[in-house]
This record gives structure tokens, C-alpha cells and sequence, in this order.
């Protein structure tokens, strides 16, 4: 079957590409956008490395079809940082080594992201009901709690 | 419907590195001409801090400033040989071999600089801020980029080192099984709560409270990540993970991870951690292996909390509410101990 191309905007700038019959978003932005940051962890939507962002709503890559996707505003991890300029998140996370290994990471920040984009200062059990359908082997979960709490709190170094 | 508390305790000796074939570690320190200086190695860095700690170890010993260390991990096939990440050896197997070669490298390094400023090499001293000067008169003075770079262009020398460190295969006494197979122990205590509802079997962890003794503590907060990490991994092995939950039968054994159980955020207990240093001998700069041992002491703490808690005592992990329920049925209900 033929291609079908698909037009959509992606961390804020408009992006096009073919997709597969089929294809899910997540491979489609890996391999043929060249968007690297959503990871693929199970491919079957348990593990949350490939959540992004569609239309602000949080999503697992792997389980949306990228043709879906046409005339919508998809965010990754890569769109966090304007040029240098880290997002709070990001400089939270360094701040308090919520990151080892980092496959979960890009992940974590967009769903923790779109939370703060609704819920500026959520409470603990909205932080840990935010990430849950994030799986992270490393840190124990409490590191990368205690920065997105930073960030809600408006502790976050600037 | 009963919900019981109990606490557990449990103490380990956790041994840094292993014995297949003896344990060796190498790295090469070389000099760029530019005065900055890059350790090739192929301890490969999983995000448990490889390259942190030895970039830290390379420039406290060649006596210049951290900016100016690059670690090279990046190719296992063509780098100095190493035997792995693994067995919490790293820091400390990799961690002496680079304090070899940085003193090597560093020992050239001074040789050139004592060639620029015509003096013996024996009465140079590093600032750590890039400079090299005779002990006594800092104003007879080069930089290491200026040493570097005379190295380089004008003396023909290369400030390089190696480094290996090697702890050679203990063998086994075939009448006694004895042997030696280690130089350094980590030591970990844990003291855990947990909350056992006899209905379900289901046992929570509510609190844990541990002390780990990891020789010095190179980057403290590098040992508090993988402490606090792999702490929450030895609960999870305590109380979820399994691969054969009927071992040795492979029946109902997870294949993804919808049916492979582990803790997420939600099912998190307090972990209080206190760090003791007691300078390991033979470790760099005094440092062990915070690694493994991290999640050894949480289980057997689960297993002796839930003794205490329910009378059960579970010997083989994890700790399944059907196999607490199996226990208290085999004893007629729950009979707390709360010896803790």
C-alpha cells in the first residue's frame, strides 16, 4: 500500500513526512521525521519511554497511529530546551541525579511537563499518579518525584 | 481482616569484584596538545557514574583541574581491556589502574615542565588549577598547557601513562575449598517495616532505615543515587520480581511487562540512608564498590519483618501474598512476634 503523507506540527514547527500504512508514531519519528528523543522501550504501551505529547494530551507513541497525527501539534523531549535555555524540568532533573541510565528520561519530562501545563502545583500523589505509567529501573522513583516537585514548588534554579 | 506490623533486620558483607581468571583493569592517560588530557577505558559508564568518578580520580592524581580530564569510554573493542561493569568493581579495580597511569602521565608531565624551567623534575609541584611550579617559588612557574605543548613541539616527548590494576585468580584448595578471592568488602545494614494484611498476604513496605559503609565516598552523591536506586530495587526483588514465580517450573512467568511486577512510584517506602566512609586500603583514594550491594540487605530484611509481623517465614523470594497466605494457613492464622 502507498505511503500516505502527513503533515503535523512538531515542537512548534511545521514538519511533514510519509508514513506507512499502519505505522506507529513513535516509529515514524524516529526513523522518518529523525526525532530521536522518544525512546522505544516495549512497544507495547507499558513502559512509557515513547510518551509525547498530541495536542497537549499525553500519549504513548507506540500505540498512536502516525497518520493520526495530520494537522496536530506532537511534543517530544527535543522541543523542551529553547536553544541553550534549559527547561526547569530539565535543569530539575540534573539537579537531583533523576537521571542514571536516562532511557526513561525523555519520557518522565513530558509527562511531567504536561502536568505542570495543567497543574501547576500538584501535590505528591499527582506527581506519582503523573509518572506512573512511567517505568524507571534506576533511580527509585524519588529522586525524579522530588524534581518535579522542585519545579512545581518554584524552587528550580532559574 | 488484620493488618500486622513487623520490622526486620539484616547486615551483609558485600565483596568488590569477582575471581573468574583473575580481575584485571587497564587504562591509558594520554596529553593533548592543548595540555588537556583524555583516560581511555572501556569501563562502560550505564549511568551509575564511570565516568564521573574516574575523571575525578584522574585529575585529583595528575594534579590538574577536572575541566581538563576527558574520560573515553566509547569502544570496548579498541580500548585498554577491561573485564566489565559489574561485581561493584568499577570504582575500585578501574579507579587504581587510572591513578597508575595518571601517575605515570604525570610523572612525564613534570619531566617536561622541569626541562622548560631548568630544574629537577623532584621539586615541581601541581596547584590543581593548571600550573606547575618549584615547590617553595611559585613564581617559577609553567602550565600544564604550556608543558603540553613544549612536550608536543619542541621536546619530542609524549606525557602518556599506563595503567593496569590487577587482582590475580585465588586459587581453591582442593582439600579445604579455601581461597581468596577478594581484597575489599562493602558492609550495609537495614532495619525495615513492613505491614502484612492476613487476608490478602500482601505486604507493603512502609519504612527503611540503612547504613552503608562504602570505603570513601568519591562523589557522595553519585553513592546516594545508587544507593537509593538500587535499595528500591531490592525491595522490588524482595516483594515483586520474578521471572519464575514457580520455579523451577516456567508456569505463569511474565514475558512483558504487563505480567512482569515491579513497584512503580505510587508503592514507594521512606528510605532513610546514612553513608559511613572508612577508607578502603587498597582503593582509590580509599573508595569500594557502591553498586550491587545496594539492594542485597533489603531482602533479607523483608523476610525477617515479615517473620516478625505474621510468624511466616518465606525462604524463597520474592515475598508473594500466596505464599504468606499458603504460610499462615499452614499455621493456623497469624502469630505476631514483634521481637524488633
Amino acid at each position: 500500500m502507498a505511503k500516505t503523507p502527513v503533515s503535523f506540527t512538531l515542537n512548534g514547527s511545521p514538519r511533514a513526512a510519509f508514513a506507512d500504512p499502519g505505522q506507529n508514531l513513535l516509529e515514524f519519528l524516529r526513523r522518518d521525521v529523525g526525532d530521536l528523543s522518544p525512546k522505544f522501550g516495549c512497544g507495547q504501551g507499558t513502559c512509557g519511554a515513547c510518551t509525547v505529547t498530541v495536542d497537549g494530551e499525553t500519549h504513548l507513541a507506540c500505540l498512536v497511529l502516525a497518520q493520526t497525527v495530520e494537522g496536530r501539534d506532537v511534543g517530544t523531549a527535543s522541543g523542551l530546551a529553547r536553544g541553550a535555555q534549559l527547561d526547569p524540568l530539565q535543569e530539575a532533573f540534573m539537579d537531583h541525579f533523576a537521571a542514571q541510565c536516562g532511557y526513561c528520561t525523555a519520557g518522565m519530562l513530558i509527562s511531567a511537563r504536561a502536568l505542570l501545563d495543567r497543574n501547576p502545583r500538584p501535590t505528591r500523589d499527582e506527581v506519582v499518579e503523573a509518572i506512573s505509567g512511567n517505568l524507571c529501573r534506576c533511580t527509585g522513583y524519588e529522586p525524579i518525584i522530588a524534581a518535579i516537585l522542585s519545579v512545581a514548588e518554584g524552587r528550580a534554579r532559574a | 481482616m488484620t493488618v500486622h506490623r513487623g520490622r526486620g533486620f539484616a547486615a551483609i558483607n558485600y565483596p568488590i569484584g569477582m575471581n573468574l581468571g583473575g580481575d584485571p583493569s587497564q587504562a591509558l592517560v594520554h596529553s593533548n596538545p592543548d595540555g588537556k588530557f583524555t583516560v581511555a577505558l572501556s569501563a562502560i559508564d550505564l549511568g551509575q557514574g564511570m565516568k564521573s568518578v574516574t575523571r575525578q580520580i584522574a585529575a585529583e592524581t595528575l594534579g590538574v583541574p577536572i575541566e581538563d580530564v576527558y574520560v573515553d569510554t566509547a569502544d570496548s573493542d579498541t580500548g585498554p581491556h577491561d573485564m566489565g561493569s559489574f561485581a561493584s568493581r568499577g570504582t575500585h579495580r578501574m579507579g587504581n589502574a587510572v591513578i597508575r597511569a595518571s601517575e605515570e602521565a604525570r610523572q612525564v608531565m613534570l619531566e617536561a615542565a622541569a626541562e622548560e624551567l631548568e630544574v629537577d623534575a623532584g621539586d615541581l609541584v601541581t596547584d590543581g588549577r593548571g600550573n606547575i611550579h618549584v615547590k617553595g617559588a611559585p613564581s617559577r612557574t609553567i602550565t600544564t598547557m604550556a608543558a603540553a605543548q613544549a612536550a608536543q613541539f619542541r621536546q619530542g616527548r609524549t606525557i602518556a601513562g599506563r595503567g593496569i590494576f590487577l587482582i590475580p585468580l585465588s586459587e581453591v584448595d582442593p582439600e579445604t575449598g579455601e581461597m581468596s578471592p577478594v581484597t575489599t568488602f562493602a558492609h550495609a545494614a537495614m532495619l525495615v517495616t513492613v505491614e502484612v494484611d492476613d487476608e490478602t498476604g500482601e505486604v507493603t513496605v512502609t519504612d527503611m532505615q540503612s547504613a552503608y559503609e562504602v570505603g570513601r565516598a568519591l562523589n557522595p552523591k553519585l553513592v546516594e543515587q545508587q544507593l537509593r536506586g538500587g535499595a528500591w530495587m531490592g525491595m522490588s526483588h524482595a516483594a515483586w520480581e520474578t521471572t519464575e514465580p514457580y520455579y523451577p517450573s516456567r508456569d505463569h512467568g511474565p514475558e512483558d511487562f504487563n505480567t512482569y511486577l515491579m513497584p512503580g512510584p505510587g508503592d514507594l517506602a521512606p528510605h532513610h540512608i546514612s553513608i559511613l566512609e572508612r577508607p578502603a586500603e587498597d582503593g582509590p583514594y580509599g573508595g569500594k564498590g557502591p553498586g550491587e550491594m545496594c539492594a542485597n540487605p533489603v531482602l533479607p530484611a523483608v523476610v525477617n519483618a515479615v517473620y516478625d509481623a505474621v510468624g511466616v517465614r518465606i525462604d524463597e523470594l520474592p515475598v508473594t501474598p500466596e505464599k504468606v497466605l499458603r504460610g499462615l494457613q499452614a499455621q493456623g492464622g497469624a502469630r505476631p512476634r514483634q521481637a524488633l
